[in-house]
């Protein structure tokens, strides 16, 4: 299934010849990135290799220095989080995206709430909740108290939340900077079970992660940066974790 | 058992919390209104009622606007010298620029709002703190006031103009009827607008809400905005009220108006708290000064007062926050 998506589908985003420069430091140089339809992609390397750069390119964040960015097969340029958003690309804010004094609902919708009335200025609080508790049971996320503050979540809780609620805006690709990082090890199975369920759902999902355990339990591609070049890109089915790691230190080196 | 107890102690704090954040207010106005009622007893006469409320009205007015900037994380020293800027120059309008009603009531509002604007458009795009930019707000307006003034008060106000802080419909002063306005547009606004939403979402996680794509700084301009247009409503009351415009109008205000939103439970750390708390809150500070006049406390007294209960009620929300439950 996975080698079919695989061979058979066009990337739904192809990153060629990708460089960033900020000032003398090369932060990237000549990347290619491909992302395939209903894929998840984990991104590699030591601290300082390219990751974050990279996925800040894609969001639109920052803009390359040199290079191309395709959107399914078409030339784009991506300018700010905004234009990324309208392709349908979302980046997953930890938790400090999630305003702690305020309910679920609240957290779900920032930003874009649902407006009722001629005016427009009103909020449709009831379609928040609704929305909100249909999302958050589709993607299987259990949350005990939906109308108190934030606050009151766990962290695996808010992680959650943080992820689902970029769920219900068409987004075709995910991407997720350490989503476990702050995580005990049953949250973050519950986070890996969410990342899965994404793609269930149609989403493509590009995670940044350390934790080479984790990467192996959901990816099904493995990028490797290492001073911001790309140095392997491998097929999960195709490695092992041991390689991996000798591609992001560069023990193949010799 | 230490650890036990402490616990437990905990426990009950943080029930205690919960309970004052529902009703603790509410209940501390109640016992002190009917403690002033069994010390003096012209205190509950309507005459005296209402010259609270329409007393409380002149604060309220403007702790309507300020809850809105106190919930984004904000604060502004600069009211009450807005309300003595705008009160001069309705004044002027009245007495000495040709009398119009009209002018002498838009031209204030609209420099109330301009001056809202300025702390809000200095201090977000300035990156400087809203304290020390309305703090220099505040002189430079009461310098203004003096000036436009020439050092001395401006009386004599039209009948017409007289009726925005003196006049009655029904039983009920006028200014009661604005500020009761102003609350409920306020309740409603915050509760179920985008606006007002946005305003807590800013005050609770200001990175949360730009990273969400809210406009952070055109809010934070808006609510200033909000609250020197209600200022210089509370200009045109007093002015109205007093029929004269009064070089120390307004001294002093930023001090009762912080108070109210604060002791009705908004929180100076923004993003927790509502209008009705401010409402309440006015009261019960518009209370305890009637409340010490009739009992023939020197004012001096209750300027001592009013500050150990801002100090009192900010010492609250910290402890409120210190025990929640995590």
């Amino acid at each position: 299934m996975e080698a079919k998506v695989f061979a058979s589908s066009q990337p739904i985003l192809s990153l060629r010849g990708i460089s960033k420069y900020f000032g003398g430091v090369h932060a990237l140089e000549d990347v290619d990135f491909d992302v395939y339809p209903q894929e998840i992609v984990a991104l590699v390397g030591d601290n300082g290799a390219g990751k974050s750069t990279l996925v800040k390119i894609i969001a639109g964040v920052h803009r390359p220095t040199k290079g191309h960015i395709f959107f399914q097969g078409q030339p784009v340029e991506i300018h700010s989080p905004h234009d990324a958003q309208a392709l349908g690309i979302e980046i997953v804010y930890q938790e400090l995206a999630l305003i702690e004094t305020r309910d679920v609902p609240a957290n779900f919708f920032l930003g874009r709430e649902p407006v009722k009335g001629r005016l427009g200025i009103f909020v449709d609080r009831r379609k928040m909740v609704e929305d909100t508790v249909r999302t958050l049971r589709e993607l299987g996320i259990e949350l005990p108290y939906l109308r108190s503050p934030v606050r009151y979540l766990s962290g695996g809780q808010r992680q959650a939340l943080a992820i689902g609620r970029v769920m219900p805006w068409g987004g075709k690709i995910i991407i997720m900077d350490e989503p476990t990082a702050a995580l005990g090890v049953k949250e973050s199975r519950r986070v890996l079970d969410l990342i899965l369920r994404l793609k269930e759902k149609g989403c493509s999902v590009i995670v940044i992660s350390h934790n080479m355990r984790h990467v192996f339990n959901v990816a099904d591609r493995i990028v490797v940066l290492r001073g911001g070049r790309k140095v392997g890109d491998k097929k999960k089915s195709e490695t092992t974790p041991d390689e991996i790691v000798k591609l992001i230190v560069g023990a193949d080196m010799l | 058992m230490p650890v036990l107890a402490e616990e437990r102690a905990t426990q009950v704090l943080q029930k205690f919390f919960v309970f004052w954040d529902r009703v603790g207010i509410l209940l501390a106005f109640i016992v002190v209104f009917i403690m002033f009622g069994a010390l003096t007893p012209v205190f509950f006469h309507p005459i005296n009622i209402l010259n609270v409320i329409r007393q409380v009205s002149i604060i309220g007015v403007i702790a309507v606007g300020m809850t809105f900037v106190i919930l984004l994380g904000g604060i502004d020293l600069s009211v009450g010298s807005i309300v003595a800027f705008t009160g001069i120059i309705a004044a002027g309008f009245q007495v000495k620029w040709g009398g119009s009603l009209f002018l002498s009531i838009v031209v204030p509002l609209l420099i109330g709002g301009g001056i809202g604007f300025l702390n809000g458009f200095i201090s977000t795009k300035g990156k400087l703190h809203p304290f020390i930019v309305t703090l220099g707000m505040m002189s430079i307006f009461r310098g203004a006031t003096l000036l436009v003034a020439q050092g001395k008060p401006i009386s004599g106000m039209s009948p017409a103009f007289r009726f925005i802080g003196a006049g009655m419909i029904g039983p009920i002063p006028f200014p009661v009827i604005l500020f009761l306005g102003c609350v409920i547009a306020a309740g409603i606004v915050l509760k179920r607008t985008v606006f007002g939403r946005y305003i807590y979402a800013i005050g609770g996680n200001e990175e949360a809400a730009l990273l969400s794509g809210i406009m952070v700084e055109r809010y934070k301009i808006s609510a200033f905005t909000l609250l020197g247009f209600l200022s210089g409503m509370s200009g045109l009351i007093l002015t109205s009220r007093l029929n004269s415009g009064e070089l120390v109008a307004g001294q002093g205000y930023e001090l009762d108006v912080i108070a109210s939103v604060v002791i009705g439970g908004t929180s100076l750390m923004g993003g927790e708290g509502g209008v009705y708390g401010t409402l309440i809150g006015a009261l019960l500070i518009g209370v305890v000064s009637n409340g010490l006049n009739l009992l023939g406390v020197q004012p001096y007294w209750q300027m001592i007062v009013k500050g150990i209960i801002v100090i009192f009620a900010v010492l609250l929300d910290r402890l409120k926050r210190r025990f929640r439950t995590t």
